[in-house]
């Protein structure tokens, strides 16, 4: 039986996280955009980090700490968009992990069926990753780089991608569901969040260059953006921990999801279109990894790898789903 | 006139046939086309979830080729519609498997010889390493080198992020005796495990990929309707499909035995819009055996919890209905009585089906047409069924005479060959149709006999698997996930420890070289320093305590 009253509650919430998000979404690109004028106070020599024991190689993106503020002026430009930002995020977040329980409650069982609650739950994973690692480090300069998509996200979901709360088809009634399912949104979060991180290094690679080239020619807005963002190095070294991190937890959902195949479908491997997409994108991100670690391959290269990776996760979740025929076609749409 | 002399004739070596190949082979194990051989798989993958593949649903594919009479010929020539068993997706895998071999051969061996050999003597300046770190403490050089020893050797050093590190620490040897100055020195090496579980992690692959070529060698599997009520046992002619692998034993089967005693069928009810109508829980109600002589066991079976007998598994794939039905000839005589499997075509279990009365004279008759679960009458459709269970459950069929199987053709059961078949028509000259309800009688014209719709049963469709390469395929797959987390997570450090004398105290310092990058290094050098720093201050107190008491 399904409780829809609790299912209207848990649209409430995703409501109400999107109106939370947008006003951070806000808030972040007025911290980013706020922190040029620092900039020509302090100089940017003096934003090293306190080097632990060496120099560079213990430069961490995710430690890298945006300029405070202005030393003649301690208190007068404290990062207030940034922290407001912050706040709504979590907030956000906590929306977003009510509305997932509301809708596992709605149907008693995991809300890991169908499309819509895919979204939610993943979003809800991007949201509370980033909350985690803001916990332990500055990650306020990508902020706005995962609150929007995340809410683009819950704008598809609401929208296009909407099923109401229902039990499961027989297939999906497993305990491989919650192993299966869980894994693969919380690796999809994560590589959304490299994927977030590798397209801004990407950028601050081509405006380091033409920082190097010709300063002066450089317009307001891409010197905003170069200020802002952590050295490409650093950039770098975060996507490809993160990447790093995601692709063992997709080795494991493909592993989780072949033995789910072999108990429903009587076989580990069916070639499904589904199976195809995940073995796709676990190539691609292991061609990934191959390339980052071989001399002799350009970061740059290796980068177009991880974001093509991500292109096969948008197209194993949005065409896959809809549009080819398989046994995963779960989409409720 | 050309006068400059011909660059290829001058400059190139010749080589040979083995020459040739060892280069070949330099170019297939290189990373470069191992990468270019996993892109190209990842794209060779994608035309398979497009276009309808032949070992999945080969009805698809034929109805894709009647669409597309153009290109469709083409792609199949390509091998579109097999993907996955064609020569180009063959070779793609079986080039990038070479490849594999040919790249954990030789580092295995090269990482064999690293494990056994000794870390290298430190080198002169620690201060030119990536990360060095430097602390003065009381005591001699020998006593502190001492004490670092023991640091590294006890398993309790903590590494960046507090994870514990096992250190190599390359014995005493000439290169360790003192220069001209220098103080004594120490080499240690740590994280032989990434490489280890790197290698693994290949090496698993090649072990999945064998799995899976045992899998398809000496795996089968067979397909079976089964009406609810009867039993089959595990013989090749029990079932309806057969698929073996090349190096089957058909003889060789387990000897066992499933009966489908009653199914229980639930679909969404009570919700509207898309999901009405949706598969809610199929359960089978079975007795098995699993060989002539055993006991029968009643047992479930259901859509996650196949049945097992030894190596081989009975799954529910599928359901249906079997409506049974008896056609009499003009004097009252059965004909056939039997529950026949109609083949559900749409969500709400509109089935198609075929009664062949093989027994009917002077022609054979034959009926074709749709079993109903909840029979209404589309304007355009004709019968339709408007929920997948039995809420008006009807069957409406055409009925064909003549001959049912010319040239003794073998024909699926599903549907009727009418080529050698007349339609019956009824007095205005239309295609006779039926419309039968359950209990329902309707004699055909022209003393042919009549038909009766008895009851409705349901069927089960199981699917029979064996496949011994799965629990290797399983075990490659774990060892590959442990092998990736270890060569991901774990960190190849060496650190160099040099002690040099300053009258009454001793300058210590560590160097240290990570292989790759590693961000965590220059913690674990800290807090090597202040461990040593530690073990020093305590010792010598210690020391001072037992000094005093004398």
């Amino acid at each position: 039986m399904t409780n829809q009253t609790l299912a209207q509650y848990a649209n409430l919430a995703v409501y109400s996280a999107m109106a939370v998000f947008t006003i951070a979404m806000i808030a972040f690109a007025l911290d980013l955009a706020r922190t040029l004028p620092r900039l020509s106070v302090a100089a940017p020599e003096t934003q090293k980090e306190p080097a632990l024991v060496g120099a560079d190689s213990s430069v961490d993106a995710l430690a890298y700490p945006i300029p405070t503020d202005d030393p003649d002026r301690p208190l007068t430009r404290t990062r207030k968009a940034a922290g407001i930002a912050m706040m709504l995020t979590r907030l956000g977040g906590l929306l977003l992990i009510a509305a997932a329980a509301m809708r596992g409650l709605s149907v008693h069982r995991p809300p890991l069926g169908n499309m819509f609650e895919f979204a939610l739950v993943s979003s809800m994973f991007v949201v509370v990753i980033f909350v985690v690692i803001s916990l332990r480090r500055d990650i306020r300069w990508l902020g706005l780089f995962v609150v929007g998509p995340v809410l683009l996200t819950l704008g598809l979901a609401i929208t296009v991608f909407y099923t109401d709360a229902s039990e499961l088809l027989p297939s999906l009634k497993s305990v491989w569901l919650v192993i299966h399912v869980t894994v693969a949104t919380f690796a999809v979060a994560l590589f959304t969040i490299a994927f977030s991180v590798t397209i801004l290094h990407v950028v601050k690679t081509w405006l380091e260059a033409q920082a190097a080239n010709d300063p002066p020619a450089m317009s307001r807005i891409r010197t905003i953006v170069n200020t802002a963002l952590p050295p490409a190095r650093s950039l770098d070294r975060t996507a490809y921990r993160m990447h790093a991190v995601a692709f063992p937890l997709w080795t494991f959902t493909l592993i989780a999801g072949a033995i789910w195949a072999e108990q429903a479908w009587g076989h580990y491997w069916n070639w499904d279109p589904k199976e195809v997409w995940t073995f796709v994108i676990w190539v691609v991100y292991a061609a990934y990894l191959h390339a980052r670690a071989t001399t002799g391959w350009s970061p740059r290269a290796a980068n177009y790898l991880a974001l093509a990776g991500y292109g096969a996760i948008l197209v194993n979740y949005m065409v896959v789903n809809v549009f080819f025929v398989g046994q995963h076609s779960y989409s409720g749409m | 006139m050309d006068t400059r002399p011909d660059e290829s004739e001058v400059t190139q070596p010749r080589l040979g046939p083995v020459g040739m190949l060892r280069w070949a082979w330099r170019q297939l194990t290189s990373m470069r086309t191992a990468l270019f051989l996993l892109l190209l798989l990842a794209i060779g993958a994608v035309p398979g979830s497009i276009w309808p593949q032949r070992n999945i649903d080969a009805g698809r594919v034929a109805d894709y080729l009647s669409r597309h009479r153009s290109t469709g010929p083409w792609l199949d020539r390509l091998g579109f519609f097999d993907v996955y068993s064609s020569p180009w997706f063959a070779a793609i895998y079986l080039l990038l498997f070479v490849s594999l071999v040919g790249c954990v051969v030789p580092r295995s061996k090269i990482h064999w010889r690293a494990m056994r050999a000794q870390p290298p003597a430190a080198p002169l300046h620690l201060e030119r390493l990536p990360e060095h770190g430097q602390i003065e403490v009381d005591g001699t050089p020998e006593e502190v080198l001492q004490v670092a020893r023991d640091v590294l050797r006890g398993r309790n050093v903590l590494g960046s992020h507090r994870r514990i590190m096992r250190w190599r620490i390359r014995s005493t040897g000439k290169a360790d005796v003192p220069r001209t100055g220098d103080g004594l020195s120490l080499s240690a090496e740590s994280g032989y495990l990434r490489e280890t579980g790197n290698l693994v992690f290949h090496t698993a692959l090649i072990v999945v990929i064998a799995a899976v070529a045992v899998g398809h060698l000496f795996g089968w599997r067979g397909d079976r309707i089964l009406v609810t009520g009867k039993s089959f046992s595990n013989t090749i002619s029990a079932y309806d499909t057969f698929d073996p692998g090349p190096w089957v034993d058909t003889e060789g089967l387990s000897p066992f035995m499933v009966a489908v005693d009653k199914l229980d069928v639930t679909f969404e009810e009570h919700s509207r819009g898309a999901q009405r109508g949706a598969p809610r829980d199929f359960t089978a109600y079975t007795r098995t055996q699993a060989s002539p002589d055993a006991p029968q066991i009643h047992q479930t079976l259901k859509v996650n919890g196949p049945l097992t007998f030894g190596g081989t598994s009975v799954f529910l794939l599928g359901n249906g209905y079997a409506p049974v039905i008896t056609v009499r000839d003009a004097a009252g005589q059965v004909l056939l009585h039997e529950a026949t499997p109609f083949l559900p075509q749409d969500a709400n279990y509109k089935s198609v089906g075929a009664i062949k009365v093989s027994a009917a004279s002077p022609k054979q008759l034959g009926f074709f047409g749709f079993f109903l679960p909840s029979e209404y009458l589309d304007k355009d459709a004709g019968p339709s069924s408007f929920f997948p269970d039995l809420k008006n459950p009807a069957l409406a069929l055409g009925v064909y005479e003549g001959e049912l199987y010319p040239q003794g053709r073998p024909q699926s059961v599903y549907t009727l060959s009418t080529e050698k078949m007349t339609q019956l028509r009824n007095a205005r000259g239309e295609p006779l149709r039926l419309l039968l309800k359950p209990g329902q009688t309707i004699q055909l014209p022209g003393g042919r006999g009549s038909i009766t719709f008895d009851a409705v049963q349901r069927w089960a469709g199981l699917s029979t698997r064996y496949d011994p390469g799965k629990l290797f395929a399983l075990i490659g797959a774990l060892a590959a996930l442990a092998g990736l987390i270890a060569s991901l997570v774990i960190r190849r450090r060496r650190v160099f420890v040099r002690v040099r004398s300053t009258g009454p105290r001793t300058v210590v310092s560590i160097g240290g070289l990570a292989k790759g990058e590693d961000p965590g290094l220059g913690a674990t050098i800290e807090d090597l320093l202040s461990t040593i720093t530690q073990r020093i201050t305590a010792k010598r107190s210690v020391t001072k305590g037992s000094d005093t008491k004398v």
